[in-house]
């Protein structure tokens, strides 16, 4: 990439913000030149991990026999909860609820107990399966139904969100319904498993290689189980194969583990789960069992909403308070609720803990709303379309949030009208009722939903970054910044900020490898923000020398520093013009520093979970689905027809990897919500461990025809990095469409009299039954 | 210690030989004792795809392949396929398509459209979603890929024209 020589007479700069400029690792994605973990070169004398996990839901180990385990060939060592020098604890807020390794008790079938340790990554695994442990069972709670938020055992304490008095509108309402709506969770698989190599080194520090969305936190987490200070432990992560979410705190376990053996052994460690391990011990996105009252009138008019929003957490906190606090951040979508109260129920349950997920909480809170809508709009016969308009936020009025903060950019009227008109929704309508009339057995369906989501950490101290811009003699720039690239294309956005900072084409700046080394302290890539907080932080490094180089040039020239102006590769000074490198030169033989830390913190936000009051949110993305299914309606088989998408991006840093974004995400949230079903067995055992039982969109399963668009005309009215939004989560609600579909084409086998009350996922076998219950009762 | 087995095979068009673990897959083989670290191990149990590679001209997994019993068989990955520093079609077109994302997928995303059209150099939108199907992208939702494969056949047959 040396030979090209910035042109000095362009006119405009090559890879600057607002241009579709492809992903920094594409060429080495399409030629498998691109290093994943596992892809290093390992030390010489690398040893291997494998984690021996519980194999009951809930049980005290009254005997660990591991002499089989250790004896087996090729194993080195095999580290219990006794082995962990530090605390054996890696509760990411904390609360001293996750040990590294079970001791005495077991929470879930899949707990990880040991570590083996051994030559081969094959020879751990054959050992592991050698372990005899003996439990004293212990009653187990696996799913949430029936469990009670007053008596039953919360992992985290819960919220409550009010605006009005909620009871008492529904009491005074003309019209009032209750219900209930379940909906499952969601494994990553990201297709790079969890890993991490560590490798000691001098003085008792290790540097951990670990495929991590939040390398700040493993870092604590490490130093936490080691029993050293943060200095003694760098991370470091190049690039993962895939995040959304799982690798937000998921990783913390295998990095410690691989840590803690590495110290003692004194040889590097990798630990690589299997797949049925990870999806097994892991945690995954929460299901939510959803209880709704709600009061309106005869036009559908909302007028007054509880919620009670039940989560599967798992055995532990983990991010399960959140979590459960976005959904309820998200019980609104785009709907303004004259009076509401929601409240949250963190449950603790003998499963794997949950974590974070594509939406974190959000999407769960939206299942709620829109499941609302659609029961006023069947009880009043009214297209759900209509509800839907009929109820959002307003832009002047009806705007205030259930945790009081004012709706200030809403833009979803008209990201619903253009859709709706693009996507012929009325005359698609028509034509469906027509075919389902002559059509026995196959029923089509059709919905449009919306999405508005709220972008910032709910945790307000987390809205910050830190960024590290070099500018080497030769005018080429070395940039560095606390987000983490999990496919996103985050360093490409960033290296696009850079660019334009300083007027240089985009192959003159190069994003390395996230290391803990660089910027400290950093927030985990997630929450959509990446591009938003590192976007700007590295944006004020380039400012920041920028500016020295102004006051150099204005100086050394004697001109006005407004004289001073950044061109595409050059800087004008005065009348003349030179080479971007040429005057980095200058300024480095002048002394001037042409180093700087970037930082960023988000105004604005503020949040007080007590009162349930506050600004969570910097600003909210916007978008709209509308999908079409069929359905057999003698199986409960379905196909998705065809889907338009409207999302907005503000002024997108990048068209292309925007729309990826959108695209990738719709069909995973579409996922989420129709095929992927994660089942556990009596014993609390997870069954569904491999795509061989847990059904991922495939190429054939996408829509036939999928018009996705990027409404260009957007701007945030926030002060973001080049009024641009974030895009990872937004759009993964995109998916209820589907969902909402599957729920019209039920709804016909009863003429739309009945809501069919169908749960998600929606499998073929949900469907199948929705359908067999409206059958019966009409 | 498993028994070592000679293992001689054309990977890639080059002739090479290593001792391999008898027992072990050629996923293992390949990237840990030929060094090419191309094809990926994403489920190792045959279900998501990132380790295809072509054997002896027929799509294969190579987390579900025995290492020895390609012994004399013709082995193509995703890092052979550029020739003196240029791209394939294919990965030119996933490069210019933004098809990948994460990337993890996409070697062998690369190697299942490359036995597709080897065998139907013009192939239908449907016959490169059925030929992709045995692929998991957990990122781009595919439509990106699909079209990759797409324009990478219009390449070749103008070339070939």
């Amino acid at each position: 990439m040396t030979a090209h020589q910035p042109s000095v007479k362009a006119t405009k700069i090559a890879g600057g913000v607002h241009t579709d400029q492809r992903h920094d690792s594409a060429h080495k994605h399409v030629t498998g030149e691109a290093i994943y973990i596992d892809d290093m070169p390992e030390p010489r004398g690398t040893l291997h991990g494998c984690l021996g996990l519980s194999t009951v839901a809930h049980g005290k180990m009254v005997k660990i026999d591991l002499a089989a385990v250790r004896t087996a060939p090729g194993v080195v060592d095999v580290l219990t909860a006794k082995d962990v020098p530090g605390v054996n604890d890696i509760s990411p807020t904390g609360r001293h609820d996750e040990p590294v390794l079970a001791e005495g008790v077991v929470q879930f079938y899949g707990q990880p107990i040991f570590c083996v340790i051994a030559q081969t990554r094959e020879q751990a695994r054959r050992a592991c399966k050698l372990a005899k442990i003996e439990y004293e069972e212990l009653p187990f709670v696996v799913d949430i139904g029936g469990l009670d938020v007053e008596k039953d055992k919360l992992v985290t304490p819960n919220l409550t969100l009010t605006r009005g008095d909620a009871a008492e509108a529904i009491r005074k309402a003309p019209r009032r319904l209750k219900g209930q709506v379940r909906n499952g969770g969601q494994d990553h698989f990201y297709l790079e498993g969890q890993i991490s190599m560590a490798v000691p080194g001098e003085d008792g520090d290790v540097t951990i290689y670990c495929s991590t969305q939040h390398p700040s936190e493993v870092q604590h987490m490490v130093g936490h189980a080691l029993g050293v200070p943060s200095h003694a432990v760098t991370i470091e992560i190049r690039r993962m194969g895939g995040g959304f979410g799982g690798k937000e705190t998921q990783g913390n376990q295998f990095a410690a583990l691989a840590a803690i053996a590495a110290k003692k052994l004194g040889r590097a460690v990798k630990i690589r789960p299997d797949r049925d391990d990870d999806m097994t011990a892991t945690g995954k996105r929460h299901d939510f069992l959803i209880d709704y009252e709600i009061g309106f009138d005869d036009e559908g008019n909302i007028l007054g909403v509880e919620f009670t929003y039940g989560a599967r957490c798992g055995f532990s906190s983990d991010l399960s308070g959140p979590v459960t606090d976005r959904a309820l951040f998200h019980c609104d979508n785009a709907y303004f609720y004259p009076a509401v109260k929601a409240v949250s129920a963190p449950f603790y349950t003998n499963t794997v803990s949950n974590t974070a997920f594509r939406g974190f909480g959000g999407p769960q809170g939206m299942i709620g709303a829109e499941r609302i809508i659609d029961e006023v709009a069947f009880a009043t016969g009214k297209d759900p379309l209509e509800i839907r308009r009929k109820n959002f936020y307003g832009t002047t009025d009806r705007n205030v949030t259930p945790y009081h903060q004012t709706v200030e950019d809403n833009i979803i009227h008209r990201i619903f009208d253009e859709l709706e008109q693009s996507a012929d929704y009325d005359g698609r309508r028509r034509e469906i009722r027509a075919f389902n009339n002559n059509s026995r057995f196959i029923k089509r369906g059709l919905a449009i939903t919306p999405v508005k989501f709220g972008i910032s950490f709910t945790a307000t101290h987390y809205n910050q970054a830190g960024a590290l811009v070099h500018v080497y003699t030769d005018g080429s720039v070395h940039l560095n910044h606390g987000g983490t690239e999990m496919g996103q294309g985050l360093n490409t956005k960033v290296a696009q900020v850079v660019a334009e900072e300083f007027q240089i084409d985009i192959d003159q700046v190069k994003i390395t490898a996230t290391t803990t080394g660089k910027v400290p302290n950093t927030s985990a890539t997630a929450a959509s923000s990446g591009a938003d907080l590192n976007g700007m932080a590295a944006q004020d490094g380039a400012r920041q020398i920028k500016a020295r180089l102004i006051d150099f040039a204005a100086e050394k020239w004697n001109v006005e520093k407004d004289q001073v102006v950044f061109l595409p590769n050059r800087v004008r000074i005065g009348n003349q013009e030179i080479p971007f490198g040429e005057l980095i030169k200058l300024a480095y033989f002048a002394r001037i520093q042409l180093s700087a830390a970037g930082f960023y913190k988000t105004p604005k936000i503020h949040w007080d979970r007590a009162k349930g009051q506050g600004r969570p949110f910097y600003y909210y993305a916007y978008g709209a689905a509308c999908a079409e299914v069929s359905v057999d309606v003698l199986t409960g088989e379905y196909m998705v027809e065809r889907v338009d998408i409207l999302h907005e991006t503000g002024r997108s840093l990048n068209k292309a990897l925007d729309l990826g974004q959108i695209e990738g995400a719709f069909i995973q949230g579409m996922g989420w919500l129709t095929t992927e079903e994660l089942w556990w067995d009596a014993k609390g055992r997870l069954r569904t461990f491999a795509p061989s039982t847990y059904k991922i969109p495939l190429a054939s399963d996408r829509p036939k025809i999928f018009n996705v668009t990027l409404a260009d005309w957007s701007e945030n009215r926030e002060n973001t990095v080049y009024k641009s939004k974030a895009v990872g989560e937004p759009p993964f609600m995109l998916g209820m469409a589907v969902y909402h579909a599957l729920t019209d084409a039920v709804a016909s086998v009863a003429d739309h009299k009945l809501h069919p009350q169908l749960d998600a996922p929606a499998t073929p076998e949900r469907v199948l039954m929705a359908i067999e219950r409206l059958k019966a009762a009409r | 210690m498993a028994k070592k087995v000679p293992l001689q095979i054309t990977l890639n068009g080059e002739e090479r030989a290593e001792f391999v673990e008898s027992g072990s897959t050629l996923l293992t083989a390949l990237r840990d004792r030929f060094d090419d670290t191309s094809p990926k191990g994403g489920c190792n149990q045959g279900t998501c795809g990132a380790c295809t590679v072509i054997i002896d001209g027929e799509l294969r997994l190579a987390c579900l392949t025995l290492a020895e019993m390609c012994d004399g068989a013709s082995v193509q990955t995703t890092s052979g396929m550029a020739k003196g520093g240029v791209l394939h079609p294919l990965q030119r077109a996933f490069m210019e398509g933004f098809a990948a994302q994460c990337g993890f997928c996409t070697p062998g995303m690369i190697m299942a459209a490359k036995a597709l059209l080897d065998r139907v150099p013009n192939p239908s939108r449907d016959e490169v979603i059925e030929a992709l199907a045995g692929n998991i992208c957990r990122c781009t939702g595919y439509e990106p890929i699909i079209n990759a494969v797409l324009e990478a056949a219009r390449a070749n047959s103008h070339n070939a024209a």
